[in-house]
């Protein structure tokens, strides 16, 4: 047991080194790194990849877990203490963290086409850009978890969550459980 | 109170109806199909604050910038880079309060502060010559809205009105809000509210339209007032798109208020608006048919005589420079010739390549209460097409200093004027 968490923790440091995180931040990082997976990508059902994520929408998101405008019990619990300060310095290391790649497998091309129009449709690629890379407060969508997207799109549908402006909200009330499937699919298996 | 679903359904009824009774107009649904097999039965319709956003590349980089969480610390505000006239002094007055918007002052001094984004209620004290700031409430829905009376705070959120009596003996340990006026929608767009008290001892607030355009349901897009314990609801104008300040002028107590205008027309159209509500209960500002009072919407325009149907405005303020806060100056410390002169607060644009607007402005009236002329007063929140601060809000002290709220610095500024120049100054 205490072996294998030791080796987990070598490999998580490697990962880290190797993404430009500097030494000191690895342990602060640890704790979310565990969930949300080394490297920037999460291997938690329906917890998201941080890897690459626009560092003021991290701090949008930390801000609001803090505050309690955003439920999640892990992330509400562990923001509780943190300062201003607390939070900016974790979205400016998260933000270093290497994208997430594609899942493995190869992806069904119908699912995706049909995905990839509606995403154009709804004019996903204009705040989430064109690579769904995502900028300042909208965060990247490339290549994130399809339990996690799935489940973003629903909680703002039910207005279960809320997001910092009404643009989501504005944004999914027109979407059926059909468009948000595709959609998932799709940001999560792009290429 | 209704629920979200129940007004997105009238919402949609609402754009179906218009849609039918205007067939041959560019309806709300999309004509073409979406490419690829279908998965459902009919295309999803383009979300509102889409509609007529063009897809060439310079559409596409313009996104409304949220502002930030975290408050600027006070000594890194941008004071020294924001001009006043000549004899004009600007300092802070306080800070650490992320997106500080509309402000009143109690009858003990504390200046309330209402917030957007970060849903909370802020009070600034001074004990001991010393000022605090004292988050007083969190987590509320949006709650913009801040009005004073007697002793009372009066808060609006999106879908409440609610009051608090005694606050400023209570600002350690806040008493639970009382909930006056709860007939309201809960839609987020433009559900943030501006509230203040007229001459009348009445509750002034906007239910602005739940979209960029649209046909708004008949419970939107428009002005209402209620008794100060929330009894005797009417509607008092109708047609405006969405308020964010409004204020009584001295002597006749018209409303005059600002209004934003629809996004995606264009980049030079429409322009925001100055107003004033002469015949309560009777004036139609335009939306969702006009904009800027003569400006026929491309959809909804069709068929309308804006000139004839539209309280026109009084002044065209820009092009989505978004006009929030407007305060007549009745004090004796700034010259006389500001004496009940409007200041309004331009946000700045975010729907636009070059962004305009991050300033106060100063309107001129003239004895007939139109406008004579209106030009930049303080200036300098948009650096190289960024903003390093965004006006919202102003509040006029008993010695006659105008404060300024930052939302996007989470700050208040202090505008005076012939005072002596302090040390403070030197250390910016």
């Amino acid at each position: 047991m205490g072996t294998r968490r030791h080796g987990a923790r070598l490999v998580l440091a490697l990962a880290l080194a190797a993404s430009g995180v500097g030494a000191a931040a690895q342990n602060r990082l640890e704790p979310c790194l565990a969930c949300h997976g080394a490297e920037g990508q999460s291997q938690t059902p329906e917890v998201p990849s941080l890897g690459a994520m626009p560092e003021k929408y991290t701090l949008i998101q930390l801000f609001m877990f803090r505050e309690g405008m955003r439920a999640a019990a892990p992330m509400n619990d562990l923001m509780k203490d943190a300062t201003d300060d607390d939070l900016q310095w974790f979205a400016t290391e998260i933000a270093k963290l290497p994208p997430p790649g594609p899942p493995a497998e190869a992806a069904d091309a119908a699912r995706v086409a049909r995905g990839k129009a509606l995403a154009e449709q709804q004019h996903c690629n204009v705040c989430h850009r064109a690579d769904f890379s995502g900028q300042e407060n909208v965060p990247r969508l490339k290549n994130q978890r399809e339990d996690y997207l799935l489940a973003t799109l629903r909680a703002y549908k039910s207005a279960a969550r809320r997001g910092y402006d009404a643009s989501m909200a504005e944004v999914v009330q027109s979407l059926q459980e059909a468009a948000f499937e595709d959609l998932s699919y799709f940001l999560a298996h792009d290429r | 109170m209704q629920s979200h679903a129940t007004h997105r359904t009238v919402l949609r009824a609402a754009a179906l109806a218009a849609a039918l009774l205007a067939p041959f107009s560019l309806a709300a649904q999309p004509a073409a199909p979406s490419p690829g097999p279908a998965t459902a039965a009919a295309p999803a319709p383009v979300p509102s604050i889409f509609i007529d956003r063009p897809s060439t590349p310079e559409a596409m980089k313009i996104a409304p910038p949220a502002p930030p969480p975290i408050p600027t610390a006070g000594d890194k505000l941008p004071v020294a880079k924001l001009t006043v006239p000549k004899g004009f002094k600007l300092e802070v007055f306080a800070s650490g309060m992320a997106g500080a918007r509309s402000l009143v002052r109690g009858d003990k001094g504390t200046i309330f502060v209402g917030t957007w984004m970060v849903n909370r209620v802020y009070a600034v004290t001074e004990r001991n010559g010393k000022r605090e700031v004292k988050t007083l409430y969190s987590n509320l829905f949006h709650p913009n809205g801040m009005a004073f009376k007697n002793g009372t705070l009066y808060i609006a959120e999106v879908n409440k009105i609610s009051k608090v009596e005694h606050i400023e003996d209570n600002l350690d340990h806040p008493p639970a809000l009382t909930a006056i006026y709860t007939d309201l929608p809960s839609d987020e767009p433009h559900g943030w509210k501006y509230l203040t008290i007229g001459p009348d001892n009445k509750l002034y607030f906007n239910v602005g339209a739940p979209c960029n355009i649209c046909m708004p349901p008949p419970t939107h897009a428009q002005l209402r007032r209620i008794n100060l314990d929330g009894s005797g609801a009417e509607v008092i104008a109708r047609g405006i798109r969405q308020v964010v300040g409004m204020d009584f002028q001295p002597g006749s107590n018209v409303l005059y208020f600002t209004e934003n205008q629809r996004d995606w027309l264009s980049e030079e159209l429409p322009n925001d608006k100055l107003n004033r509500l002469l015949h309560p209960g009777k004036d139609f500002f335009g939306f969702p048919y006009c904009h800027q009072g003569n400006v026929p919407d491309p959809q909804f325009g069709w068929g309308h005589d804006c000139l004839k149907e539209v309280a026109q405005p009084l002044a065209l303020l820009g092009p989505h420079s978004a006009p929030l806060g407007a305060r007549f100056y009745t004090g004796r410390m700034l010259p006389a010739a500001y004496r009940n002169a409007l200041f309004v607060a331009r946000h700045g644009s975010w729907n636009k390549s070059k962004k305009i607007g991050g300033d106060i402005i100063v309107v001129h009236l003239n004895s007939d209460g139109t406008v004579k002329s209106w030009k930049p007063f303080l200036a300098g929140f948009l650096v190289d097409n960024n903003y390093i601060g965004r006006p919202v809000d102003m509040l006029q002290m008993p010695d006659g200093a105008l404060l300024i709220s930052d939302d996007w610095n989470g700050a208040i500024y202090r505008l005076s004027y012939g005072e002596a120049k302090t040390s403070k100054r030197a250390e910016r």
